[in-house]
């Protein structure tokens, strides 16, 4: 069973783990400051006629793979936890619909894969689940023909956009002992400040990666300095440093002055070079917290780098009709507390 | 709405929104839609000059005034189309921007681009329906405007 604390958060019980995971990213993602952490590396368009089955085959592979290092056959996997950014998440369905395991779709925009494990490890503490698979996908052509123009249209970014992360990542999540343990998830609220430009999706995701770290601390009683990283994904550089000013202001101070460094570290802004790779804000999408935390920030809790970690998937609620009808950008965040075995 | 955050309010948000969000260097877009635009422009006279030459004359004969225009609008869209199938339009906008989009190879991009991308979608409800996606409210407010102003001219000439 889970035990609510607080309004939001809840611990768990019975011990549930992270006992391995999967990231299959496209060429830029390997070429950024992270690419030798990923398992393996595709075309963006996977040799596939269409963006959309290129994405579903990102997920079909990143689900083998996991399969392929895990001890376990299909048929013990109670569930597979899949979302992505298409319209109707068909590329968590197409991808996962040879898989022959139970599946639920989830949408939570870039916070895809936190709330998988949300979900996840809330199932598995119900008792009646053992084997969760939890797994996120984007693709930077399929997201820019969803919410943008046609990829070869030739027009400017403005400095504040993010490139959507080509990259489908799975975690196997486990009552059996072994891996990373995740010890409470705490439920995000949507929260909007009125952010309406597409273009700044930080800045529209920012106050709610914010309120939920506020309440996953304020819940369990414990002040920033109880992790040794606090991880977003996706605020991109211009959402980083309004969430590190509203933590602040609010008297949560993200800075370790020990180490003269933020305890905030956001995968949007660590996956590419910006200057070298002219990325601007930094990445996004579901797949970007995926791959990242699959692999880069997975391998830091297994070689003792990191003991504590907050990851907190952050998600724009929107679609490109609510934008073009002029509704606000939503955000949303899920907050995971996972601690190195 | 947030319960946590309530030392900001939608006003203050918005002010810290524009300290962090940068803003394109208009000065840097200017000079370079600029250079670009202007590049375009030469690129379609020294064709126009070319084809309307002695030497061209000489080869495919006479070449009318009125006729080496179309023709140069021809070749550019040809070139725009060519860039765009090639994936090199989008890159050179990337710096350019309305120096590209504003000659008319930014027209044949705007075409194309949606006519590769919807092609997976098939030739009538992905091309067909979709080619106009971006030019689309060019042409209508381009015609609609064309209406007013002749209109105009119409009643003062």
């Amino acid at each position: 069973m889970s035990t609510k604390q607080g309004n939001q958060t809840y611990t768990n019980d019975r011990k549930v783990y992270i006992k391995e995971t999967a990231a299959i990213v496209g060429p830029r993602e390997k070429e950024g400051p992270l690419g030798d952490y990923f398992d393996e590396v595709q075309n963006e368009d996977f040799d596939e006629k269409s963006w959309e089955r290129a994405e579903a085959k990102f997920v079909s592979s990143a689900f083998q793979k996991l399969m392929r290092k895990i001890d376990i056959k299909s048929d013990d996997i109670d569930c597979v936890l899949s979302g992505d950014l298409m319209n109707q998440c068909v590329a968590s369905s197409i991808g996962l619909r040879d898989s022959g395991v139970p599946y639920l779709g989830l949408f939570g925009a870039c916070s895809t894969i936190a709330e998988g494990m949300v979900t996840g490890s809330l199932l598995i503490n119900s008792g009646g689940m053992n084997n969760v698979i939890c797994m996120a996908s984007s693709n930077f052509c399929a997201a820019e023909k969803t919410f943008r123009m046609p990829v070869e249209q030739g027009g400017q970014r403005p400095p504040t956009a993010q490139w959507t992360v080509s990259a489908a990542a799975g975690l196997w999540l486990s009552s059996q002992e072994g891996g990373p343990l995740i010890t409470s998830v705490t439920i995000g609220k949507i929260t909007d400040f009125n952010v309406t430009d597409a273009n700044n999706m930080g800045a529209a995701m920012a106050p709610a990666a914010a309120d939920t770290i506020i309440a996953h601390l304020s819940d369990l009683g414990l002040a920033p300095d109880y992790y040794d990283a606090i991880i977003t994904g996706d605020l991109g550089l211009t959402g980083s440093g309004m969430l590190r000013e509203l933590m602040d202001m609010h008297g949560y101070s993200l800075y370790d002055k020990a180490n003269k460094k933020f305890r905030h570290q956001d995968c949007g802004a660590m996956i590419f070079d910006p200057v070298k790779q002219k990325t601007h804000s930094g990445g996004s999408g579901c797949g970007c917290i995926a791959s990242v935390f699959a692999s880069y920030f997975y391998k830091q809790l297994q070689y003792g780098n990191l003991k504590r970690i907050l990851v907190v998937g952050t998600g724009a609620l929107m679609s490109p009709v609510s934008v073009k009808q002029s509704e606000s950008i939503s955000g949303i965040a899920h907050a995971v507390a996972i601690e190195a075995q | 709405m947030s319960n946590h955050l309530n030392k900001i309010d939608g006003k203050k948000y918005n002010e810290m929104t524009n300290k962090y969000s940068k803003k394109s260097g208009i000065v840097k877009d200017c000079i370079m839609a600029f250079v670009f635009g202007g590049i375009i422009c030469i690129i379609a006279q020294l064709f126009h000059d070319a084809i309307v030459s002695e030497k061209a004359a000489a080869i495919f004969g006479k070449i009318t005034e009125e006729n080496a225009k179309a023709l140069t609008v021809m070749f550019m869209v040809f070139l725009g189309v060519l860039l765009t199938a090639c994936n090199v339009y989008d890159e050179i906008g990337n710096i350019a921007g309305a120096g590209t989009i504003v000659p008319i190879t930014g027209f044949a991009n705007s075409m194309t681009s949606p006519a590769m991308e919807y092609k997976s979608e098939g030739f009538i409800l992905g091309v067909g329906a979709q080619i106009f996606q971006v030019a689309g409210p060019v042409i209508v407010y381009g015609t609609a405007a064309s209406v007013i102003v002749g209109f105009i001219y119409y009643l003062i000439k």
